[in-house]
């Protein structure tokens, strides 16, 4: 089904659909989710994006990426978006949307950052911050198709109320194993003190690299660059490791 | 919130001093965010096409590139040694695509 939705682009360039706005969700207090009905959808990978485009009544016109956060489902589309404090876009799509608003949605779009149900192999899945989106989509891809590749997950965030989807991670969901890191402030009793990700939290929750697992890493830049190091670092082909970086036009 | 660049090391890269300057503030996303405006023009996935570098023969996706943008145009480099491998303007009424740093494109297809 994912190949059709692949295949079914060759010769059709991408263009610009019409999308609706049909329900939004505060996620935490800075991220909130999309759901979009986008007619025509072809169907997405976990993993992919789409462009959105926001034209004014001036006429004025922008667009942004953002990582789809839901498993195929229809002509559904949910993407979470992180509110940044003086994005021009951000604050926008996060605070002052209402149901029924029309965007310009392009994609999906994307074909190395994404798993496929398809794929057996272990995969390990390292989230930082708003990074989580995209390995979201991968959780809840795996889950629709119940697959059997064993995912675990290593989430990075500042403090437990920044963490996006939470309920959902620590709801039952057999073969998947959740892991939160907290970088300035822990749950009370939490038994790791509030540090950055190290080498020794990824060696004790990754695969061994004999294991032969993908790995996902998303997240701000340094995080990516870091997390990917530590990985090598510790023996991980380098050629599995599949990064995505929130750039800096995210806003 | 991208970290500054590390400087690369005189000592070991000749060309440390060239190429420190683009990396100086550290503003960059990577080719996954080629796959957009990249999708305008061609009709299969880019992205995870296996590219290969004029300045240093690496071979890797689009994906992996540093892109740097979005104004005027994006600008992908190597992840390896800074090369400028593609450059893509869109104007309102045409893209330019200059590929100057690509030996080749490997692009998957279907059977």
């Amino acid at each position: 089904m994912a190949r059709t939705a692949i295949s079914g682009r060759l010769g059709e360039r991408l263009r610009w659909r019409a999308a609706t706005l049909v329900g939004q969700r505060d996620e935490t207090p800075g991220a909130r989710t999309l759901a979009f009905d986008v007619p025509g959808w072809p169907g997405h990978l976990a993993g992919q994006h789409v462009d959105l485009r926001l034209t004014a009544e001036d006429g004025y016109s922008t667009q942004r990426s953002y990582s789809i956060a839901s498993a195929p489902d229809g002509e559904l589309v949910e993407l979470t978006v992180q509110r940044i404090g003086d994005g021009e876009v951000s604050p926008y799509l996060a605070d002052d949307l209402v149901s029924g608003d029309l965007l310009e949605m392009r994609g999906p779009v994307g074909g190395w950052f994404v798993w496929r149900p398809e794929q057996t192999e272990p995969v390990l899945l390292v989230a930082g911050g708003s990074g989580i989106v995209p390995l979201m989509a991968m959780i809840r891809a795996r889950r629709q198709t119940a697959a059997g590749a064993p995912f675990r997950l290593l989430y990075s965030v500042r403090s437990p109320a920044d963490l996006i989807y939470h309920a959902e991670l620590q709801a039952p969901d057999p073969g998947l194993e959740s892991t939160f890191l907290f970088t300035r402030e822990t749950p009370a009793d939490w038994p790791r003190p509030p540090a950055r990700l190290t080498e020794r939290d990824l060696a004790a929750l990754a695969w061994p690299p004999s294991a032969g697992a993908t790995i996902y890493v998303c997240g701000p830049t340094g995080f990516v660059e870091s997390a990917a190091d530590l990985l090598v670092g510790l023996g991980h082909d380098p050629e599995r490791i599949r990064t995505e970086r929130l750039g800096p036009t995210g806003g | 919130m991208p970290d500054v660049e590390p400087v690369p090391d005189a000592a070991t890269d000749p060309f440390a001093e060239e190429t420190a300057i683009p990396y100086e503030d550290g503003v960059y996303e990577d080719g996954n965010a080629l796959a957009g405006p990249l999708s305008e023009i061609f009709a299969v996935d880019v992205t995870a096409a296996e590219g290969c570098c004029t300045g240093c023969g690496t071979t890797g996706p689009i994906a992996r590139l540093r892109v740097y943008g979005p104004a005027p145009g994006l600008v992908a480099r190597c992840p390896e040694c800074g090369q400028v491998v593609l450059r893509l303007v869109r104007g309102p009424d045409a893209a330019w695509l200059d590929l100057r740093g690509t030996v080749s494109l490997r692009i998957r297809l279907g059977e």
